[in-house]
């Protein structure tokens, strides 16, 4: 069945390729190539929304990506639902569901409709008078009611089962836009030799060939030129045509951001076909050819379905073969309107009249009209229409006044003129000029390597826009580097070209407190609002902008800042360029949140590192923490234990036999050269000279203004090879700080450092039966006391596997760290683990190695640590070479607050009652009864129950806490104060025996 | 010499692969590699202890009989063994001031292939490496997704890459995904 | 995303190769030890921050690794030079001194 208003012979469309889709749950039918907005209006539906603010009736305006009003929800399926989509650019494909949005509880009988007669008191800046007070009524009162009321679709409420795809891109020349223009300057680039993307946001380049029926180039129809050109361009090696592509921003150095619309348009993707795929491209020239948009006629009730575009209308008819009505109106004030009533009147529809707001208008489509029998009526306006779901008539007055008449009409097409989009130009930090003669901004000073060409850049002639373009393109390609040659012959050409009209309202939107003449339709702004702005103080048009919310929506006001803009003018009594122009912002047209984060989703989002032994501890129960991007065993329940049961089991194991934790994470660097020594000197407050090859050192990094940066032990593997170790979150920012000082304070040294953390899996093996457990795997390494003491290292094998064996201790037992080469790592845990079964060794993780530490009072940078920390505070001064003529942070430690009195040092703080469990971060005082707010004195750092201790243990920092032994002091909580006695910082073996025990 | 005791190797891309119509994403074979750094005065004596010279442009690479030195920076190459061969005990006896670390287990290469290769690498790699400015042979630390990476073309529609053992499951991941899309 | 050309490197990479390192030709005293607090002030805590071209130091972390100086606008963010690491300072009309 033929849809009623298609219109047999007439566009480019094939009629035998039916497609059905619904609206509002109603069954229609399209054709394939048809947009919902072409398929609706092909069976009459001209009803399709409700305005944001007002809820009033709402039709399609326009038939490109400019819509303000038709936007509608697509509903793929239960999780594909996509709010807000312009119906004028969503492609028709068999299935689709569309749902109209902002109306309850249908589109035709709207119980939201009482704010447009409630209007008065929603006018311009009621949202900011009118809620103002009381505060804190904002947040809980209004602020919910207007949203549940306001807002237009809703949005999906399941996670987006689609994929996005993402594409770094590089060319010569990028063309934005596929126009007359775009395909010139792509064409020209292209034959030069440069690589080039052309990127349009139609399913088929075109631009305004697609509706202007009497564009002619090289001697053929313009659209089959158009068609003829993507083709070439197609076929060529250095070219890339994006289709569906909207550029919708221009960023610094010729980076523009595009988005290509791979998949809504089909019924049944593929599944490897992502929804959308950003692209960024990086161009070496930028050849703007965006076009220029149609303004409407700004007069009382224009938003009325049926009242559109004019461009629309054509768009309609010559492309997707349909009449938007049958008996059609024209409100114009310059001549492109004409043409479309030419073509509907050849087309067979009734255009019953031309309203004119010229005096006089003439030439040759003036003529034409005139001879198909159309009536004109020049110096009149339309001062109102007929009809709230659908037009139904227009009122028509001579513009200063008179009688006035009515025509009835289903459709009425307007045109104030047109407005060159320059959006990207003004996005690449552009500047636009006001042009006097014909009353638009175009692009004036350029800020990146870009042109502007074609309607955008104020070329109307086509023919004169074809070869500013190819000249364009020729030369961005020459400039860019290709080799050129001669550019191409000129094309010849003829169409139609428009400049005039007029900005600002038109007579009849005059002073009427109830006459609704828009200028922005999805942020419901009038020309009465506007005045009422400026006339309640704003005078910059950025006031009047966020004032109104004009140009605020989502179309970003690309019919209604210059109409806006003139009236702020006009009621301001200034020239326009005076009252400026509101800044173009990225994005263009709405960009997806899918589009933008691309790949980065699920585990994607940001990467999880895994040690070598991860999945040793998975089978074994492990639960996991995140330190960083790490993924780390935090302690390994066995059945019927919480954590704290397993941190307490795993803590005595270790101290009473042994236990193997997985200590991969740590940072590593391997510092080599003649002058290793020497440098790590300078890096850290430690001597290192005299360490023998085969002994390892505790060693402190400072930034250079004294604080301490970062921890770890140090192997002397050779005199010119030390193998340094940092904390996990240190490592990246640890080899970044050394290698600042290797470039660029001491490039004299010769010195190189690798990062050598992912080369060694480091199995931890600590507690009495440590070296029992290690020794049947160790091959080529003595390791007995004499010959292995604490704080040394060597190289052997082990389960025949190379290792850098460290003898160290992080819990106070005899301790030692088996680096083996990272595919070894679990393999060699797995031997561990089986000997270490042997002697009733655990595995533990993170949570008991903290404890462990905690109870021999070791720091965690980081923790006790916070980058204001000294190593004096830390009582780490026996770690500072004293004898050292420089390091750094040496002068950063002098400082005089550095070495004042009463600065926090660390201690040990033991609650009164054993059982109690401090909080972190918790302050200290010293007088729990003074006023508050009271005088902190310090805060706990580290805080954990002791098993092996039986009692609580807790470091912090507190103002001269060595002084300070032995007293008590208070940990004010929200349930009660604390009591604690500040203690020294070591729980357990004061005397350090079990290191050899 | 392998034992019967010796511990397993376990890649960590053991048993991973992805296969679309227009590229592979397989992991690299295990191989030998140093991170290797020498000022300009040495590199002579090291290129010789290596077999061939260490090549001194940006971007470049060399390669001889299985053994490649990618120019990472002006004093430092990333060198790659397929061979089999040790690499360390020839440099050991070079004088000339150098470092050479083992960074065999700290790397993992994954070769991307097929006519979708670039596209796929493209999804997350911020440099122009069409072939025009990225030759086969070119080579050049990088950036990948939220990853660094070593990118090196081996070929006119093949890629390693070369990224951190523990970054290796995200970028085989991002890879593998990157790669449905490769059609581009 | 800025370009950034890495004399290293000998061509220009993108900026999320790089990374920012704070104010450049700020010199290191070899007698750090014995500096008084206002030189010491001056030489770790004050800092130019012009509005216009400033000489800053770059890291081509993802890239060569190697740090390097640049001479930037920071009204129009655009590069007006890199330069190695220990070249001298380049003179520039218009930058402050």
């Amino acid at each position: 069945m033929t849809a009623p208003f298609r219109v047999a012979g007439k566009g480019r469309l094939t009629p035998a390729k039916v497609v059905r889709f619904t609206f509002d749950g109603e069954h229609y039918s399209g054709l394939e190539g048809d947009t919902l907005a072409s398929a609706l209006l092909a069976n009459g539906v001209h009803l399709v929304g409700r305005s944001f603010k007002y809820h009033r009736p709402r039709g399609f305006l326009s038939a490109g990506a400019e819509e303000p009003n038709a936007l509608v929800g697509i509903h793929r399926d239960a999780a594909r639902k996509t709010p807000n989509v312009r119906a004028t650019v969503q492609e028709l494909h068999d299935g689709l569901a569309a749902v109209s949005q902002n109306r309850w509880p249908s589109l035709k009988h709207d119980v939201g409709a009482v704010n447009d007669l409630a209007s008065p008191f929603f006018s311009a800046g009621f949202y900011y008078k009118t809620f103002m007070w009381p505060k804190a009524a904002w947040k809980h009162l209004y602020e919910p009611r207007i949203r549940e009321a306001a807002g237009l679709g809703v949005a999906p409420d399941q996670p987006d089962p689609d994929h996005y795809a993402a594409h770094y891109g590089h060319c010569d020349v990028l063309v934005l836009g596929g126009g007359a223009a775009g395909l010139a300057a792509a064409l020209a680039a292209a034959e030069a030799g440069a690589r080039v993307i052309l990127a349009d946001e139609q399913a088929e380049p075109g631009g305004a060939l697609r509706f202007e029926s009497g564009a002619v180039i090289d001697g053929r129809n313009g659209w089959d030129w158009a068609t003829a050109t993507v083709a070439r361009l197609r076929a060529m090696e250095n070219v890339r045509v994006l289709t569906r592509t909207t550029a919708f921003g221009y960023y610094a150095q010729n980076f523009v951001g595009l988005t290509e619309r791979v998949s809504d348009h089909l019924a049944a993707p593929l599944p490897d076909l992502p929804r959308e795929r950003l692209w960024q491209v990086r161009a070496k020239r930028v050849v703007i050819a965006s076009g220029a948009i149609e303004r409407h006629m700004v007069f009382p009730d224009n938003d009325r379905p049926g009242v559109m575009l004019a461009s629309a209308a054509r768009t309609y008819l010559n492309h997707y073969g349909v009449a938007v009505g049958r008996q059609v109106g024209v409100y114009t004030a310059n001549d492109s309107a004409y043409h479309a009533a030419i073509d509907l009147k050849k087309a067979g529809v009734d255009v019953v009249a031309i309203v004119d707001l010229r005096d006089n208008p003439q030439g040759p489509v003036v003529d034409e009209a005139r001879a198909l029998g159309i009536e004109i009526n020049a110096g009149r306006a339309v001062v109102g229409v007929a009809g709230k779901l659908r037009v139904s008539a227009m009122t028509v007055q001579p513009k200063n006044g008179g009688a006035s008449r009515s025509i009835a009409i289903d459709a009425l097409l307007t045109s104030a003129g047109w407005t060159p989009s320059v959006h990207l130009f003004s996005q690449s930090r552009g500047k636009v000029a006001f042009d006097d003669e014909t009353r638009r901004f175009l692009p004036g000073a350029y800020a990146q390597d870009c042109v502007s060409v074609g309607a955008c850049n104020g070329t109307d002639d086509l023919e004169a826009a074809l070869a500013e373009a190819a000249g364009a393109g020729h030369a961005a390609a020459k400039a860019a580097g290709a080799k050129a040659g001669r550019a191409g012959a000129k094309l010849k050409a003829s169409g139609e070209g428009w400049s005039g009209g007029m900005l600002g309202a038109a007579p009849g939107a005059g002073a009427d407190s109830k006459a609704k003449a828009f200028i922005d339709f999805q942020n419901d702004v009038t020309a009465k609002d506007i005045r009422q702005a400026v006339r309640e103080g704003m005078r910059s048009i950025e006031h009047v902008k966020r004032f109104t919310t004009n140009g605020m929506a989502t179309d970003q006001g690309k019919t209604s800042n210059m109409h806006g803009l003139a009236i702020a003018a006009e009621t301001l009594g200034k020239p326009i360029p005076e009252v400026g122009l509101t800044t173009f912002r990225a994005p263009y047209t709405p960009v997806t949140f899918g589009a933008i984060v691309n790949h980065a989703r699920g585990s994607l989002f940001d990467p999880t590192r895994r040690t070598p032994m991860h999945g040793w501890a998975e089978r074994h129960g492990a639960v996991f923490e995140d330190v960083g991007q790490w993924k780390r065993a935090w302690y390994f329940p066995k059945a019927g234990e919480d954590m704290h049961a397993a941190v307490d089991r795993e803590c005595v194991t270790v101290r009473q036999s042994a236990g193997i934790f997985d200590a991969s994470t740590l940072g590593k660097i391997e510092v080599v050269g003649p002058d290793a020594a020497a440098f790590m000197e300078l890096l850290y407050t430690n001597p290192w000279q005299k360490l023998e090859p085969g002994r390892c050192r505790y060693g402190i990094m400072l930034r250079e203004d004294g604080f301490i940066y970062d921890d770890g032990v140090v192997g002397r593997l050779a005199d010119d090879r030390f193998h340094v170790t940092t904390t996990t979150g240190g490592a990246a920012r640890v080899m970044n700080h050394m290698e600042d000082y290797l470039q660029t304070e001491f490039p004299h040294l010769k010195v190189y450092l690798t990062s050598i953390s992912e080369q060694w899996a480091v199995i931890a093996v600590q507690g009495p039966k440590s070296r029992e457990i290690i020794a049947p795997l160790v091959e080529g390494i003595d390791l007995s006391d004499a010959a292995m003491p604490h704080m040394s290292v060597r190289e052997g094998t082990i389960c025949g596997v190379p290792t850098r064996l460290f003898r160290m201790s992080f819990t106070g037992e005899r301790g030692f760290e088996i680096n083996v080469p990272a595919d070894y790592g679990q393999a060699v845990w797995e031997a561990v683990w089986a000997e270490g079964q042997k002697h009733g060794a655990c595995a533990y993780g993170t949570e008991a190695m903290h404890v462990l530490r905690a109870e021999k009072g070791y720091i965690i940078v980081g923790q006790e640590t916070d980058g204001t920390v000294t190593t004096n505070d830390a009582g780490l001064d026996w770690a500072v070479g004293k004898k050292k003529a420089d390091f750094v942070g040496i002068r950063g430690m002098m400082r005089p607050d550095l070495v004042a009195p009463g600065r926090k040092q660390l201690v040990g703080l033991r609650t009164k009652n054993p059982k109690v469990v401090l909080e972190e971060g918790a302050q200290i005082v010293a007088d729990p009864k003074q006023a508050v707010p009271m005088t902190m004195i310090g805060h706990v750092t580290s805080s954990y129950w002791s098993e092996n201790c039986g009692h609580s243990i807790a470091l912090a920092l507190v103002e001269g806490g060595r002084d300070r032994m032995g007293d008590t002091l208070y940990v004010p909580m929200p349930d009660g104060t604390i009591e604690v006695e500040v203690s020294g910082t070591v729980f357990f073996d004061e005397k350090g025996e079990r290191l050899n025990g | 010499m392998a034992r019967s005791n010796e511990a397993l190797r376990r890649p960590a891309l053991e048993g991973r692969a992805a296969s679309h119509a227009w590229v592979s994403v397989t992991p690299a074979a295990p191989a030998s590699r140093l991170s290797l750094r020498t000022p300009a005065d040495s590199v002579g004596a090291v290129s010789k202890a290596l077999g061939f010279a260490l090549p001194q442009k940006p971007k470049t690479s060399a390669q001889k009989n299985g053994r490649a030195a990618l120019w990472l920076g002006p004093d430092e190459w990333l060198v790659i063994d397929e061979s089999g061969s040790e690499i360390s005990p020839a440099l050991g006896k070079v004088k000339a001031f150098h470092s050479a670390v083992d960074v065999s287990h700290r790397n993992v290469g994954i070769v991307v292939s097929g006519p979708g290769a670039e596209a796929t690498i493209a999804a997350g790699c911020p440099q122009d490496i069409l072939l025009a400015t990225f030759p086969v042979g070119a080579c050049s630390r990088t950036v990948l997704g939220k990853i660094e990476i070593v990118l090196w073309r081996t070929g006119d529609t093949t890629f390693r890459v070369e990224c951190w053992r523990s970054f290796s499951d995200y970028a085989f991941t991002f890879l593998s995904e990157a790669a449905r899309d490769a059609a581009v | 995303m800025l370009l950034i050309r890495c004399p290293y490197c000998e061509e220009e990479r993108p900026e999320l190769e790089f990374r920012h390192a704070g104010e450049a030709h700020l010199v290191r005293p070899g007698n750090i030890a014995e500096m008084s607090d206002e030189d010491f002030e001056g030489f770790f805590f004050i800092r130019q921050n012009p509005k216009g071209l400033v000489y800053e130091r770059w890291r081509h972390v993802h890239g060569c690794a190697r740090f390097f100086n640049a001479v930037r606008d920071t009204v129009s963010d655009k590069f007006v030079t890199t330069y190695k690491a220990g070249e001298k300072k380049p003179v520039i009309k218009g930058a402050a001194e």
